[in-house]
This record gives structure tokens, sequence and C-alpha cells, in this order.
């Protein structure tokens, strides 16, 4: 397969996970907001949300004040901004255009209907929008995408690609998400274990539609060590860092058995990555500090990609 | 008054070729027929076959209206116009060998010199080489326009790369998908052989360093062009890598593309761009979209270019004159296709002839494509004329003029019914170890009453054109 | 005369680029003034790829250098016999048409000013060799050679405007002045042994043939106010010099790209 052809199904896929994390991000921000603030004096709770975004800076040349209705444009509906929703999804399917003929009719279909259909709701007036509503219409098309392709794709190196996009950027963002949590939306290290603390929790976990699994699995009181086991150490948590490691990691062995190739630098990288995080403990990323352990994992997550290139996406003789 | 040659009604009787088409646009209901074209409409949205033809420009979503009643030929004229298909494109391949070699035909003082060697598309870095098999066209798209029962005349050869194949392949697609019927009353002749066989010819071509099965890629300029779709539509019925200029690189003589398994070698290139642009250390410097040395690649007999580099030399205006002296030259045949008589303005006689007959004549720009900067004179007023006379009079040099050609009619669909419509027809001749034409081709109508041009961005659709078995 | 060439050409970057491709030109012309005795063009640590012979005769060889890239360098080494052949370029091998050599580049395109200096030149003469010959004495007039005030990118029309420029302004304004004159006209790049005035010289050289009806192509240096002889060694042609020069190449990346050329042209005593 041509690398440029893996390397846009690669992207067709992380497009979409981080079109589906923006719309997560704005659902947390929503909620937070429907709740009577704790953090007066603080930054905004808007603003950090921007933070999270990786945006704020864009976002505050084009806008200045951190109103809720603008930063709900820019992280939506603004091609200024390359993160926001409409700017993923229009280049998720650039990206498959180029490569129409490496995948199917369906994954198409997929995204071309997600893709004239974001454009239709850009020309209704926003005052007739629910922000739920969106957001859950794009949870709903990388869903739909998701499933088209485990249900028409031929398991070969494209479908191994785009899987390979999703599992690196959702362990890249997941890392995010709960590194904002904890060092920008919390006011001060003081309200850890706090009301105010528990109740973003929840929120998080409700935008991850991981609420109800969360509480099957631990039950009782939600605390901090529940959470940081749930969202990067438990292997049957979907988001989890070490799931999102794990098919990373058994997508690059794919990768391996069908070009029937020894195992390069990035599928040892990955295997090394995953027994890393299987043999950690709550308690170790705690006296580590979380937020090391985080920005950690999201270079090792990005040494990997850099692998994935080197092998596979640049072309170069090895 | 001009009498058209309606290709259906003749002498107010229905030709035979047409007879099972008479019934089925009488039986057919209106309402049938509208939900039938949005129908049609739909599967053109939804393959997303939305570009324009020739390289004309323009919008690339924009659709091209398909015209669902088809263009229909005796199994008899078609052998008719492919023996003079065929004859043109080897004409026009000795040609190229020959102005790239040692000019026979300009020392025999049969071409003047300098059209050849002072014009634009001569490309003097590529003279001395002979590509695989001596043929620097591949795909010969031959313009042809009807102008009586047995009268057809060649508009203009295309030895570049012609595009517009995804329509013929496509419209019979949809065709059979919506009129089954009409396949089992009618014996058409298929056009789906049209990807193996370029395949086929393509692999026919590979270099002299390639050994076994030749490796073969489509070149684009990328998906930004008006034609991606026609490519990455080719490269998937041919199971061929679509590659861009950054997917490949040379090295020790050979060319390579960048593949997830590492360097793949590369041996045929369908280049889908234009010279110019192919290699930035030979043509432009400043060129993007191609492979730095690639065509040392090419010289040296590391990689195979199609449509080779300098064939354009062929197709010009004011080179298209002399393709009979060509196939009489070259092939010691008469032609079997007619030219349409040309003045070339820069001659001082043809240009007073033409200036006097400005109001009977098409005039075309020497370089100019895609029906812009011309003149249909019947068709203009006083004002455009003498607009026009004074553009002419400025650069003659740049100006050709033709008779206003009858051009022929079939039925087409309008809103009011079934109207007769000019149309033209381009085949496409592949040429490789063996000529080969596949029986039909892209029919463009002009859907405007009365009008002749049928440039997709001049109102202009696009028709399935029949070749009917014996 | 037998001489020798050491030639290195060095191309360096501030910081490691992409993949470089060079396509040289920096063989001998086989033709009855020159007799190649020993010859080797290398570019260090690259890889070497196909090479071919134009249809202007040129011997093309292409080399490639796998990233990452901080140096490009191109050494030639060779001993070459010449023998004057009075500036005719005889027995050399090529199928290109001389009417090819009538069109213009932007480097040679003749403005008014050219065309003008060509007029006045021929004036009434109609031999086309006399003609060649005066329209080089014409250049070598209106242009002085003076280094530093031109550069790679200078067209010929600039060069008469200001009076002043190197090897290369003069071999454009000449092409452009016998194209304005129908005649047939093309750069050539090559070595040049001193100058008759023994004065030093930069060695890597350029100038212009002429073709000529019934003869065939002529070397005119008006640089040098002559025809090219035994002291010249002929490697190349084309419309104009960038389309002649010897070494052709892109290296990816986006750092600037120093220059350094050394050139030793010596006479083996016999």
């Amino acid at each position: 397969m041509l690398s440029r052809t893996a390397e846009n199904l690669f992207w067709v896929a992380r497009y979409m996970e981080r079109a589906e994390t923006m719309a997560r991000l704005l659902e947390v921000g929503s909620r937070i907001s429907l709740t009577p603030s704790a953090g007066h004096g603080h930054r905004s709770d808007w603003e950090s949300l921007l933070q999270a975004s990786g945006t704020a800076e864009g976002f505050w040349t084009k806008y200045g004040d951190p109103v809720q209705r603008n930063i709900e444009s820019y992280l939506f509906f603004d091609r200024d901004n390359p993160s926001s929703v409409i700017s993923c999804i229009e280049r998720a399917r650039e990206n498959a255009r180029i490569v129409r003929t490496a995948i199917t009719g369906q994954v198409w279909d997929t995204l071309n209907t997600a893709f004239q259909q974001i454009r239709q709701i850009e020309r209704q007036p926003r005052s007739e929008m629910e922000l739920g509503e969106l957001c859950d219409w794009v949870n709903r098309q990388s869903a739909l995408l998701r499933g088209s392709m485990d249900g028409t794709m031929l398991r070969n190196d494209g479908f191994f690609f785009m899987n390979l996009g999703y599992a690196l950027e959702r362990a890249d963002n997941t890392a995010r998400l709960i590194d904002v949590k904890y060092f920008v939306l919390l006011p001060s290290v003081e309200m850890v274990g706090s009301g105010l603390d528990n109740h973003q929790w929840r929120v998080l976990l409700r935008a991850l539609n991981a609420h109800r699994a969360f509480h099957w699995a631990y039950g009782g009181e939600i605390t901090s060590a529940k959470i940081a086991d749930f969202l990067i150490l438990n292997p049957a948590s979907p988001r989890s860092l070490l799931s999102s490691t794990k098919k990373a990691m058994h997508h690059l062995d794919n990768l391996a058995t069908f070009y029937n190739k020894p195992a390069g630098p990035a599928q040892e990288s990955a295997h090394a990555l995953v027994a890393a995080l299987s043999a950690a403990r709550v308690p170790e990323i705690f006296d580590e500090g979380l937020h090391e352990f985080l920005t950690r994992f999201i270079q090792d997550i990005g040494g990997l990609t850099g692998l994935v290139q080197r092998s596979y996406l640049s072309g170069e003789a090895q | 008054m001009i009498e058209y040659f309606n290709e259906m009604f003749d002498g107010g009787q229905v030709r035979e070729p047409y007879s099972a088409l008479d019934g089925w646009t009488r039986e057919m209901p209106a309402e049938l027929r509208a939900m039938k074209q949005a129908e049609a409409e739909a599967m053109f949205r939804r393959i997303g076959i939305t570009f324009a033809v020739y390289g004309e420009g323009g919008d690339p979503d924009r659709l091209i209206p398909f015209d669902m009643f088809p263009r229909v030929f005796t199994q008899m004229e078609w052998r008719k116009l492919e023996r003079g298909i065929k004859q043109r494109a080897r004409a026009l391949n000795a040609f190229l060998l020959d102005v790239y070699g040692r000019g026979e035909i300009v020392r025999a003082g049969r071409i003047p010199a300098r059209l050849v060697y002072q014009n634009d598309a001569y490309e003097r870095s590529v003279s001395g080489f002979v590509p695989p098999r001596g043929i620097y066209s591949h795909i010969v798209g031959i313009d042809l326009v009807r102008t009586g029962r047995d009268q057809f005349y060649v508009l203009e050869d295309n030895c570049r790369t012609p595009s517009g194949v995804s329509y013929m392949l496509e419209n019979r697609e949809i065709m059979m998908r919506m009129f089954p019927q009409l396949f089992r009353d009618n014996r058409i002749e298929p056009v789906e052989g049209y990807p193996e066989a370029l395949r086929r010819t393509l692999a026919s071509v590979a270099p002299v360093k390639c050994t076994g099965e030749p490796t073969i890629a489509i070149l684009t300029p990328g998906h930004f062009n008006s034609a991606y779709y026609e490519h990455s539509f080719l490269a998937d019925l041919m199971g061929v890598d679509l590659v861009e200029g950054a997917d490949l690189f040379v090295e020790g003589g050979f060319c390579w593309m960048r593949t997830t398994e590492g360097p793949q070698k590369l041996d045929v290139i369908y280049r889908r761009l234009d010279d110019a642009y192919l290699d930035p250390l030979c043509f432009r410097p400043d060129s993007m979209l191609g492979v730095p040395g690639l065509m040392d690649v090419y010289r040296s007999g590391g990689v195979t270019i199609t449509s080779a580099p300098g064939a354009g030399v062929a197709d010009d205006k004011a080179i298209y004159t002399f393709v009979p002296e060509m196939i009489s030259f070259y092939l010691g045949e008469e032609p079997l296709l007619e030219n349409v008589p040309t003045w070339q303005c820069a001659k001082p006689d043809d240009l007073k002839y033409v200036l006097d007959k400005l109001g009977e004549l098409v005039v075309k720009e020497v370089h100019g494509s895609g029906g812009y900067g011309m003149l249909v004179g019947p068709k203009s007023t006083k004002e455009q004329i003498e607009v026009f006379r004074h553009k002419i009079m400025e650069n003659p040099v740049n100006y050709i003029a033709q008779p206003t050609l009858a051009l022929s009619t079939t039925p087409t669909f309008v809103e009011e019914g079934v109207a007769p419509r000019h149309v033209d027809l381009r085949p496409y001749c592949l040429v490789g170890e063996k000529i080969e034409l596949v029986p039909g081709g892209l029919t463009r109508v002009a859907l405007t009453e009365g009008s002749l041009v049928v440039n997709s961005s001049q109102g202009g659709g696009v028709k399935d054109t029949w070749v009917l078995a014996e | 005369m037998i001489l020798t060439v050491d030639h290195v050409t060095t191309y360096s970057y501030d910081t490691a680029m992409g993949a470089s491709v060079q396509s040289l030109r920096l063989f001998p012309s086989r033709f009855s003034g020159q007799r190649e005795i020993d010859w080797h063009v290398a570019v260090e640590g690259g890889i070497r790829g196909g090479e071919f012979r134009d249809g202007a005769g040129d011997k093309v060889e292409s080399w490639s250098v796998r990233p990452p890239v901080e140096e490009v360098v191109v050494a030639v080494r060779g001993q070459i016999e010449t023998t004057d052949t009075a500036g005719v370029l005889r027995g050399h091998r090529e199928l290109v048409h001389p009417m090819a050599y009538l069109r213009e580049t932007t480097a040679t395109w003749g403005d008014e000013g050219l065309e003008r200096l060509a007029a006045e030149a021929v004036g009434g003469c109609t031999e086309p060799l006399d003609c060649a010959h005066r329209l080089s004495a014409a250049v070598a007039e209106a242009i002085a050679y003076e280094p530093g005030t031109t550069d790679a990118h200078t067209t010929a029309a600039e060069a008469l405007d200001q009076g002043k420029g190197v090897c290369q302004d003069h071999a454009h304004a000449l092409i452009a002045a016998a194209r304005a004159q129908d005649l047939p006209a093309r750069y050539v790049s090559g070595y040049l042994f001193a100058t008759e005035d023994g004065a030093p010289h930069e060695a890597a050289h350029a100038w212009t043939e002429i073709w000529i009806e019934g003869i065939g192509w002529i070397g005119f240096d008006a640089a040098n106010s002559c025809c090219p002889d035994d002291r010249y060694i002929r490697l190349g042609s084309g419309l104009d010099a960038h389309e002649a020069a010897p070494i052709r190449g892109i290296t990816q990346g986006g750092s600037e790209e120093r220059l350094n050329v050394t050139v030793a042209l010596e006479q083996v005593q016999q």
C-alpha cells in the first residue's frame, strides 16, 4: 500500500476521534456551567475548557472574551480552528475522498453523509440548536464510522492503519482529558476530594458515556483513585489508556503479520508501553504525580506515533 | 437554412439502428422519465462523478447533465470509423517518433520546420529518445463530428491525456442498471473492457530495464484537480496505485513508490499531469507536483511515461492541418477520416478570406480549448463579430478558421419531451503492442436548442454511445 | 593540447536536508576537437543513477543522495586532449534540428535594445558567417567584462542595459542577437584554460554557438572576442544557461544553500 494512502486512512480515524473528543469536551463544559460554580475568582470553567482543547490561543486572538456562545461556535463550527468539530469532519472526509478506492462504499457513505449533514446543520440558526443534541450527533457519526469499518472492511493493512489512528488518537485524548480535570478544571489542589471535585469527575465520566460502566465496575463512592484506575489502568474500560495502547499494539502486531515482517521499532515500543501500563498501580502513579505520569504518557504516545510514521508512512528504505 | 442530419430520423423514416428506441420513448410515461432522470442523477452524485470533461475547469462539484437517450451507431458505421481512427493514431505516433528523431517529414518538405521545431509543445529534451515500441501517444482521443449519413470529420486530435473516459464507462453502467430491457432488446457492444485494455497497453510499453511483470501507476496532480475522480476511478478499475509526485522518488536509475513496505519499483507511469509539471529538474523548477530527476530516469530507460513527454506537438491546431500529409507520408495511405478544411490566419491569403467571411466561419485560438476564445460566426451578433475581427487582426498567428459544420443531431430528452440536439463524439484509441479501440466513446450533446457548442462548461451534456453488434 | 581538469562543486546546508537529486552534464563532448583520455565524475556518498546521451549529443548522468543531506560534493577529475578546430563543432553527433534553437527563453529574450544592436551590427551583410562574427564583436563591445555586476538570473536584455557582465551574459546576449537575425544559437558550457593575456581567469566558462547553414555549429566567445580553440573544453549545450547547466540539482528542505566551486585546469607538459 502507498504510504500516503496509509497516512490518509490513519488520519480519517484520527480526525473522527478528535471530533468526538471535541464534542465531549463541549458537553463537559456545558454541564459544568449548569452547576453553581465553586471556582469564582479563578479561571472560568469555559476558559479552562479552551485550555483543555488546546485551542485557547486561537480563540483569544479571534474572540477575546470566553463567552459560552463564542466558545461553542469556535469549538464546533469554526473553520479557523483546525480542531473544531467541523474542521475535523471535513478533513476526515477529505482524507477519505483522496483514498476513496481504499475504503468501502459504506465507510465512504458514512463520512460523506456526516459531511453533508454538518454543512446543513451549520446553516440553521444557532438559537434552534441544543448543544447536547449536537454533541450526540457527533458521537453518533463516530459510532457509525466505527461500525461500518468493522462491518464492511477487509482485514488488511488499510483496516489496521485506520484502527491504529483511532487507538493512538484516543490514548492521547483520554490522557489529556484526565490531565485537564486535575490541572485545569479544579481551581486548587486543596479541593481534591471536595464536592466540586467529585461533581467534575461525574461530569467527565458522563461525557465519556462511562458513568454507568464506572458504577458497575467499582460501586460506592467516587474517589480519585477509582477514577484513575478506571480511566488509566482498567483493561475493561474502552477508553482507558491501557485499552487504547493495547489496541494500538494489537494493530501493529496485525500489520507485522500481514506484511510478514519481524517486529519493528514501532511494534516493540507499543509492547513495552503496554507492559509498563499493565504493571502500573494507582498508588505508584499518584506517587509520581498524576500530571507527571500523564505528561510522560502523552510523550510516549507521541514517540510511538513518530515510529509508526517512520516505519510505514514515510516510504523510506529501512 | 442549413440542413442538419438527424441520426434517428432520416427523410421522415426512423433509421434502422434507432428502431428499438422509437417505441421505447413513445411508451415511456413522462412520470417514469422524470423518475429515471432523478435516479440517474442520484447515482452520479453518489458515485461522486463530478468533474469537467476535457480539462475545462470550473466547479469541481458540478455534475455534468446526463441525457438518457442513447446515441447509436451500426456495426458498419463503427468499422469505418474504427479504421479511420486507428489509421490516424498510427500516423500521429509515426510523426512523433520522426520529429524527435531524424525529422524525415520535415526534410522532405511536407511540413514546415518552424511549425514543428518552434512549437511550444516540441520538447527538445526528449529528442533522440525512442520510447518503448516507439510509441509517444498511448491514449489518443479523436474528436469527431458527423454531418451526413456517411460524412464524418475530425475536429481535433488529443495526443496527451484525453479525459472523459470515465463518463463513457459510467454512462453505460447507469443505463444498464436503469434500463436492462433495452440491453436485452438491442445487441450492444460492451465498453467495459476499456480498463483492462488500458492496463494491457501500459504493460506492453514497460521500459527496457523492466524484467518480469511491470508495476503500473497513475500519476495525478492531486485531489484538488477537477479530473481527480477519473484518475482514481481508472486506477481502481485497473487495480493499480494512484500516486502523486510526493509518493515517488528516483534512485539508482529507477523510479520508486513510497509504500508501507518500503520503496517499490515503478515501471510504467500513466501521467495525468502536463509535461511542464513532471520534473522540476527538467521543466518548471517551481513545480511541486512532479518528481525531481524523473526525466533522467525516463531517458535512461528506467521508467516509461505515458503519454510520452513531448507528445503534444502532434495535436496542436496548426499541426492538425498536416495530419493527412502524415498519413500519406508514413503509411502511404489515403486518409479514411477527413479533416475539417482549415484556414490559417497566419497566411495572408487565408487571413483575407477569413476576415471577408467572418460571419460564416468558426474561428478558434490555436492553443485554446474548451470552446473558449471561439467565434461561431452564424450564431454571433454583428458586434461580437467586429470585436473578434479586431482580435484576429491584432494577432493573426493565434487564430485558425473553419467552416461552420452542420453538426448532426440525435434525439435528446428535453423539458417538453424529445427533441433533436447537436452532438459530437470522442472515442479513445489505445496504442501499445496492439492498437485497440473500445466500441463506443463519449458523446457530448449541446443541450441548448440550436447550440453547436457541446462543451460541458457551456451547457453541454453527455450520452451513452452504442455500437450495435451484428 | 593535453589538459587536466580538477573541478569540485560543493553545496552545503545549515541544517540536515531531505533527499538530493543531481542531473550532471559534466562530460566532454565528442567531436573532432576533443579526445577524452580519462574522465571521472562522482557525487560523494551518492548513488549513481542512469545515464544517456541526449539529442544534442550531451552525455547526462544522474545521481541521488539519501537523506539526511548536509553537503553535496560533485567532483570531476579528468584528462583530455584538445585540438583547434577554429570554433567549428566538427564530427559532433546530434539530432536536434537547428530550428529548435530559435526559441526564446526568459534569459535570452530579445528586447528592442538587443534587436537594434543586432540590426546595426549586421548592417547590409548577407553572408551568415560574417554576420555571426559581427554580432559577436558587437556584443563584446557593448558588454564590458566586469565580474560581480550580474547574477545567475540576469537576462541578456538586462546585461546589455547596464553594459557590463560576465561570460554568461555575453553568451546570452549573443544568442539573443543571433536569434533576432534568425540565426539559430545556443548556450555552451565548459572550461577555458587561461586567457591570451595570461591574466587569471575563472576556468568554468560559457560561450555561444551559432548555426551557419552549410557549415554547422560554430562557437563564438564574445567574452574573449574569439572563437573557441584548443584551450576550450566543451561539455554541453542548451537554449540558455539554465538548460545547459553542467549541474542541475534539487535538495529537499528549507535551508539556504551555499555554493563553493573550485576549478583547476593545467596543461600537461609534453
